[in-house]
């Protein structure tokens, strides 16, 4: 590309470039292959058999649901932190941005603790629950049913969008959007016709990596659901099948895992092309 | 001047107290309930302080590695073209997709003594699966791509004529790397690392199957001792480590923040 | 052009979310709701478990249906038994627990959600079945293992799970113990100092007692493991030309504890059908399949159909010889107790 790639010495490059490629094959390919060969170590009509039976299935819709539910979630909670972050001026602006990206850093274990501490039947908020279902004959409940399972979720894939979109408004700047305030433009028109085509690759981009990383939460969501078939994911699912074992539920565990595997897969080459996207776009404003 | 500032405003803060901030309070409130004492009794307990010695030291080396790895990685993703490049870059952020569990038992599988690679060193007399050795791999490889992913974008924006003026200046090629090259990517360098650092220190799903949870052989990690805790209802030791933990976090988190300040203001100046 | 792309992309996603939480919200989370006169009772057990209630379950619809004309659909969870304790304790919609040891169902009955005296409750202390801890060994018995002085040798590397998040852990200490307390006639530093000598000898500890097994046969580390003899029987007879097992000449009578967890059943209105699921367990028919399932039942005349699968010559102490699971925990288990002391020596 530019010159001084030729200056390197090829000699430098080659070795460079077997290293990296040496690091990756051995550090993530070969898991990868590992987990697909035995998946099929029992032949393919075993592979079919463990995918589809009812455990599996409930698993794979709640996962899916999970998933949908922390990317809409997020997405909505991207945009509008990120406006209120880039756009504006504000004290403690530093400390907000620092507080958004607590469950990067979290350990999921202590996320699922403090839904428990909040909602369970030792938390503060359990009476207050009680009340409500009382009130309306429901049988509403937070923790060890499916809202606990959607929060945890929720919890550790909270800062993926807005980290994403931040940093593409922040270099952007906000003359344009200034000028249209000036001219009386309001603001979801300001959003719609100038932000929105700004952030709309680092958006989609976000919204990928987080739906990547709801799919294959365990830590967080192991500590607040229970019951198999009910409320446990597709990585509950095959610890449990990974822990019942007989060899067979064994290799049924890396036939689910090859699921997720290629889904993986699949996040990745969506990644890689929105990104592709996004550069050129970028290239092109700039 | 733009509009919407009130409400974008009251929306990202309601959002973060529902969903984050309040549940986190509530384990804060569960641990005040403790006598400064008590905390300290509970936080000295041999095991709490060899899992937090493992934990730390374990994340370090594996972001330490992650850091060497991750800064050639880069350079070859950004400065050259061969084939299959693309697939590389894809392939390193598999770890970020991949469910941790998935991650976990893949990886003790594969280096236990009856695994492909840990039969290989088993023979030699090594054994990974179930050592800091493999503790410090599941590390890396879900480091990997936090290091990776900071350096790229300031990589490909460093500016070519630093390096031009410096070779001009008749500066050798490691001359330049060392000097110029790697102090333009510290600051990406350093978040790049405190991320990892982090994600380690808290790390569970991919490091419980590898680990051997022996309190002998120090190979507890931290957030193991926490779900220890949890199941035997002592939630008073429970909360008590995850406020530390959760300080920890906080402070990486303040200190990856402060940096990218910094970088920021710096580019702006440019 | 691109927003139109952008558009169909959010309308995709935003139809299959509700298409998603539709059916999500149809399978209702949380247990016990009848439906067209459906009855479903949710049953917290522990780890060993899975295969032996899968059957039972089935024995028991079959028997409810005949009795009461009424379906009855079972909801399991496994786990390790004290996170299993836990999860009801911090509410978890358990209409009865059948855990690893007394010790676990006291923490629920201490949350105030299981009623005072549910040990005499159900018949036998409520446990319709139990178990005692044996030697998993590789085939050929290379090491030589014949009893628990053997685990003490060095080079000997022993598999077990951890007794702090493990209930099945607990049983094994305790039987080592008991076996150290015969040897050295009651002489508690010599017994220490043989449990200290055991546990430096374990290489791998897990957090779970199925966990272990994993480690010990798929993972092969290890020479022994210490096991549940359900989960030991069910590890040979998938693989008979593999691993052996090995009876010790001290053990202990593990006794798992079944309870109807009073608060939630009485919300869910399964009390009735509840006492009729444990009570059943104490059936001829029940008690067979536990006794295929690996587990002693607790029927002395089925026991003895079982002759040839258990070693019934084994001299087994029981949890009493230890003043009951409250005082032992405290004793051995709890944060600074024996387990600690010998264990951090």
């Amino acid at each position: 590309m530019d010159n001084t790639t030729q200056r390197g010495s090829s000699l430098v490059k080659g070795i460079l470039i077997t290293i990296s490629i040496l690091f990756v094959g051995i550090m993530l390919i070969l898991p990868m292959v590992y987990v697909i060969s035995s998946a099929l170590s029992k032949g393919f009509s075993f592979y079919f058999r463990s995918l589809t039976t009812e455990y599996v299935v409930s698993a794979l819709l709640l996962t899916l649901l999970a998933t949908l539910v922390a990317v809409g979630v997020n997405t909505f909670f991207g945009i509008m932190a990120s406006w209120a972050l880039t756009r504006f001026q504000f004290k403690g602006k530093q400390v907000l941005a620092t507080l958004i990206d607590i469950p990067f850093s979290i350990s999921p274990v202590i996320a699922g603790l403090s839904y428990i501490m909040t909602f369970g039947r030792m938390g503060w908020a359990a009476p207050l629950m009680d009340w409500i279902n009382r009130t309306f004959h429901t049988d509403f409940q937070v923790v060890f049913a499916l809202p606990g399972v959607l929060l945890a979720t929720i919890f550790v894939t909270f800062p993926f969008i807005s980290r994403e979109v931040i940093p593409v408004l922040n270099s952007e700047g906000c003359d344009e959007e200034e000028a249209a305030a000036l001219m009386g433009a309001g603001g979801f028109t300001i959003f719609r016709k100038i932000t929105f085509p700004k952030m709309k690759w680092a958006l989609i981009y976000g919204m990928i990596l987080c739906g990547a990383r709801a799919l294959g939460e365990f830590g967080a969501v192991s500590a607040l659901s229970k019951t198999r078939g009910r409320t446990f994911t597709l990585p509950l699912e095959i610890d449990a099948l990974y822990m019942s074992g007989d060899s067979d539920s064994i290799v049924s565990a890396f036939s689910v895992s090859s699921i997720l595997v290629i889904l993986a897969i699949i996040v990745l080459i969506l990644r890689n092309i929105f990104e592709y996207r996004e550069k050129r776009s970028g290239r092109k404003a700039g | 001047m733009i509009p919407g500032f009130g409400l974008s405003l009251g929306i990202t803060v309601l959002m973060l107290s529902v969903l984050i901030l309040i549940p986190l309070v509530s384990v804060l409130l569960y641990s005040l309930k403790l006598s400064p004492a008590q905390f300290a009794r509970l936080l000295t307990n041999e095991n709490v302080l060899f899992a937090f010695a493992t934990s730390i030291t374990c994340s370090l080396i594996a972001a330490l590695i992650n850091c060497f790895f991750g800064i050639i990685l880069a350079w070859v993703l950004v400065r050259y073209d061969f084939p299959g490049k693309r697939i590389l870059d894809g392939v390193i952020e598999l770890p970020f997709c991949l469910p941790t569990a998935v991650a976990g038992i893949t990886l003790s599988k594969l280096y236990s003594d009856s695994g492909w690679v840990g039969g290989l060193f088993s023979r030699v007399g090594v054994k990974i699966s179930y050592t800091h050795i493999g503790l410090v791999l599941a590390l890396i490889f879900i480091g990997i791509p936090f290091v990776v992913r900071a350096i790229v974008p300031v990589l490909e924006n460093l500016d070519p004529q630093l390096e031009e003026a410096a070779y001009a200046l008749g500066a050798s090629s490691r001359i330049t790397f060392f000097k110029i090259i790697l102090s333009e990517l510290r600051p990406a360098l350093l978040t790049g690392f405190a991320l990892a650092f982090a994600r380690g220190v808290g790390e569970y799903g991919s490091v419980i199957y590898i680990s051997g949870n022996s309190a002998k052989d120090h190979t507890q990690v931290i957030s193991y001792v926490i779900m220890q805790k949890l199941n035997y209802m002592d939630y008073a030791s429970a909360t008590a480590i995850a406020l530390v933990l959760l300080l920890i976090s906080f402070g990486i988190l303040f200190f990856i923040n402060v940096i990218q300040i910094r970088q920021s203001r710096r580019t702006n100046f440019r | 052009m691109r927003s139109k792309v952008w558009r169909r992309l959010l309308a995709v996603t935003v139809t299959a979310a509700l298409a998603l939480s539709a059916t999500g919200c149809g399978s209702k989370a949380s247990g016990s709701t009848k439906k067209d006169g459906k009855i479903t009772l949710t049953n917290v057990s522990y780890d060993p478990t899975r295969e032996l209630y899968a059957a039972y379950n089935k024995e028991f619809a079959k028997y409810y249906k005949g009795k009461t004309g009424k379906e009855v659909d079972v909801v399991m969870s496994h786990g390790g038994s004290g996170g299993q304790a836990r999860s009801v304790v911090e509410g978890a919609d358990a209409d009865v627990v059948t855990l690893a040891l007394a010790h676990d169902i006291t923490l629920v009955e201490q949350a105030g959600l299981i009623n005072k005296g549910w040990l005499k409750e159900f018949d036998l202390d409520s446990s319709p079945y139990t178990s005692t801890i044996v030697f998993l060994v590789r085939k050929g018995n290379p090491k030589k293992i014949k009893d628990w002085e053997d685990l003490t040798k060095k080079g000997v590397d022993v598999i077990t799970p951890d007794p702090k998040s493990s209930g099945g852990a607990c049983w094994n200490f305790l039987a080592a113990w008991n076996y150290a307390d015969k040897k050295f006639g009651g002489d508690e530093k010599k017994i220490k100092a043989f449990e200290h000598d055991l546990y430096s000898n374990v290489s791998v500890m897990d957090s779970g007692a199925r966990g272990a097994t994993t480690t010990f046969v798929e993972n092969k580390q290890g020479d022994v493991l210490i096991a549940w003899e359900n989960e030991a029987l069910a590890t040979l007879k998938e693989y008979p030309k593999e691993y052996e097992l090995v009876t010790p000449s001290i053990s202990i009578l593990a006794q798992p504890s079944v309870a109807i967890v009073d608060a939630n059943a009485d919300k869910n209105g399964t009390q009735k059908v509840a006492k009729d699921y444990l009570e059943y367990l104490y059936s001829d028919k029940a008690q067979e399949v536990i006794g295929e399932y690996g587990y002693r039942p607790s029927n002395e005349k089925i026991l003895k159909k079982f002759k040839d699968k258990f070693d019934l010559n084994v001299n087994l102490c029981t949890i009493d010889d230890f003043g009951g699971w409250d005082s032992a925990y405290k004793k051995f288990f709890q944060d600074g107790g024996i387990f600690d002391e010998i264990y951090s020596k």
